[in-house]
């Protein structure tokens, strides 16, 4: 596979929420903030690439019969690790995020590429498969977050920019938006807008 | 060696295992410090947005400078004494109020605050800009419907006279309950009085909104009555005989004696 497909195929053509449906939790969790939104699309990028780095690097000597419990502690030391930094320095943010920068362990973007592609694949080629699939989660991240921060609490990255009646504007925030369920809602019009686009990702009917 | 025998297995497992855990304990010990600075200064700032003396997104210096005219001391809030031998630095009430051996329980007919059990000591502070006690802030903490709501709460030096409140850390519904950290709501806390002429607490969120001039009372949240419930329950909690009252009380009269003398000297 070429390294502009390996890289950019995850972003539309295959994109692990959208088509693959993998990881829709956190992108429930974690999307009411912008700034959120792009910690939580930063580190899940980054675990997924160095994850899968690591994973292809030994692949070689991995027995089969504890390959998952190996990819589980490297996916693991590298969450870990990435909590430590963001508390010690994007301390309010990692705050904010509380359980969702661990929960990335368990994010199934992670393993299902280390599992699908690290396995099989060289480490730069799987450093970019890891890279693109997490800027492909990013995406739907970020479409989400802008939606839900925009129509429920009027503002984008903290700055106002629909007033809010509470506060003295004019814009009713809308409570669904700052709720679990419309993420839902919000992935599935994307995943429409996206096979409207792209026809082949319609799955044939029964 | 082939991949699958047992003691290729072993070897793999065992060395991964070690790469892992110097890497993982390696990051936690390097920056705890700087984790540990966080937050301290995320309690300050907590402090002092309730208090507020600051506003917006202050940056570590601004903390630190707003906070230099704090000071903190370690209250039993059984007996409403003063405690020396407590470093008030490091002492956590929040963590205290977990641990059997710094916590009491509190009988469930005085729960209303509906938190089983409270730190036997109290970390308070007193902001002095020119050396007289300006304002009290005090931890508070209760539940609300989901999640249990921890603030502070700034007095006024007749420790009577709200002058802030604010949570800074709570799990209600965003747009509903999630409405206590709305500026709006706090502000108008400013000026109410927690204590009836008796010396009980009486603030009351009220269902809708509250008349005008009414001393006592808050606007409810709304769509929110039970968030609304346990913020009224908490801060009558915590300034009840159960809570921090006893010291109050000593603080105020400690307060009027020291008028008196400086009347008197001034005679």
């Amino acid at each position: 596979m070429s390294i502009k497909k390996t890289l950019f195929g995850p972003m539309f053509e295959n994109n692990p929420i959208a088509l693959q449906i993998l990881g829709i939790c956190s992108a429930l969790a974690v999307t009411t903030k912008m700034e959120s939104v792009m910690v939580m699309a930063l580190a899940v990028t980054l675990v997924t690439a160095v994850s899968n780095f690591c994973v292809s690097i030994i692949r070689n000597h991995v027995p089969s019969a504890i390959r998952i419990i190996v990819m589980m502690t490297v996916i693991a030391s590298l969450v870990i690790v990435t909590d430590q930094l963001l508390k010690a320095f994007v301390y309010d943010i990692a705050k904010s995020m509380s359980v969702y920068i661990g929960l990335i362990i368990t994010n199934c973007i992670v393993m299902g590429r280390a599992e699908a592609y690290a396995m099989k694949n060289g480490p730069i080629m799987s450093f970019l498969d890891g890279l693109g699939n997490g800027i492909g989660y990013s995406l739907v991240l970020i479409f989400v977050g802008v939606f839900r921060e925009l129509f429920g609490s009027g503002k984008l990255f903290g700055f106002s920019i629909l007033p809010l009646t509470n506060e003295g504007g004019w814009y009713q925030g809308n409570g669904l938006m700052l709720l679990s369920p419309s993420a839902f809602f919000l992935i599935g019009f994307f995943i429409w807008g996206l096979r409207t686009w792209k026809k082949d990702q319609i799955e044939q009917s029964n | 060696m082939n991949n699958d025998s047992v003691a290729k297995t072993f070897i793999v497992a065992t060395l991964l295992c070690a790469v892992c855990a110097v890497l993982v304990a390696g990051s936690a010990v390097s920056l705890r410090p700087m984790q540990e600075a966080n937050k301290v200064l995320d309690v300050k700032k907590n402090l002092l947005m309730a208090a507020g003396l600051i506003k917006g997104n202050p940056s570590a210096k601004d903390i630190e400078a707003a906070f230099a005219n704090i000071e903190t001391k370690v209250i039993n809030i059984e007996t409403g004494e003063e405690v020396s031998d407590i470093d008030p630095e490091s002492y956590d009430q929040r963590a205290a109020s977990k641990d059997p051996k710094m916590s009491v329980s509190i009988p469930s007919g005085k729960d209303i605050a509906k938190i089983k059990s409270r730190a036997k000591y109290g970390k308070i502070y007193f902001y002095k800009p020119q050396g007289n006690v300006e304002m009290i802030i005090l931890p508070i903490h209760g539940k609300g419907l989901w999640s249990t709501l921890w603030g502070f709460m700034a007095l006024s030096s007749d420790v009577n006279t709200v002058k802030g409140i604010g949570f800074y850390e709570h799990g209600e519904t965003p747009g509903l309950g999630g409405e206590v950290d709305n500026p709006r709501w706090k502000a108008q806390w400013a000026g109410k009085k927690i204590y009836d002429e008796q010396g009980h607490p009486v603030i009351d969120v009220v269902k809708g909104q509250a008349p005008d001039g009414a001393e006592h009372k808050i606007d409810g949240l709304s769509g929110a009555t039970i968030t609304s419930g346990g913020v009224e329950n908490l801060v009558n909690y915590w300034f009840g005989d159960n809570g921090y009252q006893k010291y109050l009380n000593s603080f105020k009269q400690s307060q009027t004696e020291s008028t008196n003398d400086s009347v008197s000297m001034a005679q």
